[in-house]
């Protein structure tokens, strides 16, 4: 036994090929016998993968998910940033300028309506909470433009580390509910061509959740959204820091 | 070569990434601009520009296929490692925050994409 748990540890990233084989095999036998293929079977891939971090998370305590089980660990290789944008721009290959350049408009607009949009509403909750302070409303909205954007913004403006925190949960669950909640009303918003997706990135932002929920509907459509997304979290540490503090400041 | 279509991609998203660094210093925040959208422009040229000149071949261009056609199971990685804990602890406020702000945003995805052009 614990020779074998040396050769998974020591082969961590050949573990995660097999650990996540098992997870996908076992989303599309679900899909298929289960649901008549009509639930994806990498929607319920991704939502396994969120209960089983969210489980291990639980167990150790730890925040990288089922990652920080020493057997696991190649998880948080084949899951982290590097392989996930190679892959990312590799879906590019196949993507169509002409579709790209007809929606650039409505891209471009998306994102800077979805950066504000977002901070609004994540302001509005923490004012309707009780904060009452600049500092702390711009950076629990920031948090809620993404989790990235909070915590960057929180500390260029001098919010305390609770706040920091608090924002950086909110960017949590807004890309947690955009990676499950996609798939489901995808059909419902229209989410089903180039400039639609392109839309759809730049309102929501969230690199992982954009990535994630388009691959659950139509991984064609993974580059027009990743395309606007990868501007997201900048256009929102530009603009919240500056713009959207003062205006905030000015109001309260 | 394999190899081929998969350095082709690596110099592509190695670029687009220095980019995105360069065009955060240059704004002075601490963020990567663009970077992943710089490479995927680099790789459309790139690949549409030998198509012209010489194809990259078949068997090259699996070396980039390979990669997009693995992006799911890396998506499904990617949920595996999530500190969902720390969403879910983070207390009532920040799923507040969370589900209104997606809630809003995904009633506008159809009204931005039905915007008639002039």
């Amino acid at each position: 036994m614990e020779i074998l748990n040396e050769v998974l540890i020591s082969n961590n990233l050949i573990t995660a090929f097999v650990f996540v084989g098992l997870i996908v095999y076992l989303s599309y036998f679900f899909s298929n016998h289960f649901t008549g293929g009509r639930f994806h079977g990498s929607a319920i891939a991704i939502i396994l993968g969120l209960i089983f971090a969210y489980s291990a998370g639980l167990f150790t305590d730890g925040q990288k998910g089922v990652a920080d089980f020493a057997i696991l660990s190649g998880v948080g290789i084949l899951g982290g940033s590097m392989l996930r944008d190679f892959a990312i721009v590799a879906t590019a290959y196949g993507a169509n300028f002409n579709d790209l350049r007809s929606s650039g408009k409505a891209g471009v607009f998306s994102l800077l309506f979805g950066v504000i949009l977002s901070f609004s509403f994540g302001a509005l909750v923490a004012i309707s909470f009780g904060y009452d302070d600049p500092r702390s409303i711009t950076t629990i909205g920031a948090g809620t433009v993404t989790f990235v954007v909070g915590p960057i913004t929180g500390s260029a403006i001098g919010a305390e580390s609770e706040v920091i925190a608090l924002s950086i949960a909110a960017g949590l669950v807004k890309s947690i509910l955009v990676m499950t909640i996609t798939p489901l009303v995808a059909g419902r918003i229209g989410l089903n061509n180039p400039k639609s997706a392109m839309v759809f990135g730049g309102l929501m932002g969230t690199n992982s959740g954009v990535a994630a929920g388009l691959a659950a509907v139509d991984p064609k459509l993974v580059p027009y959204g990743a395309m606007t997304a990868t501007f997201y979290t900048a256009v929102g540490c530009l603009l919240v820091p500056s713009v959207l503090f003062f205006l905030v400041s000015a109001l309260y | 070569m394999v190899i081929y279509g998969i350095a082709l991609l690596g110099v592509c998203t190695l670029l687009g990434l220095f980019a995105g660094e360069l065009l955060g210093s240059l704004f002075g925040i601490d963020a990567n601009v663009g970077g992943i959208g710089i490479a995927m422009f680099l790789l459309m040229c790139a690949t549409s520009f030998f198509k012209g000149r010489f194809e990259i071949g078949n068997v090259s261009e699996k070396g980039i296929t390979f990669w997009s056609m693995i992006y799911i199971p890396i998506v499904v990685a990617m949920a595996a490692k999530q500190n969902v804990v720390g969403a879910i602890d983070g207390g009532f406020m920040a799923l507040m925050a969370g589900l209104l702000v997606v809630a809003v945003s995904f009633i506008f995805v159809p009204i931005i994409s039905n915007f008639k052009r002039k």
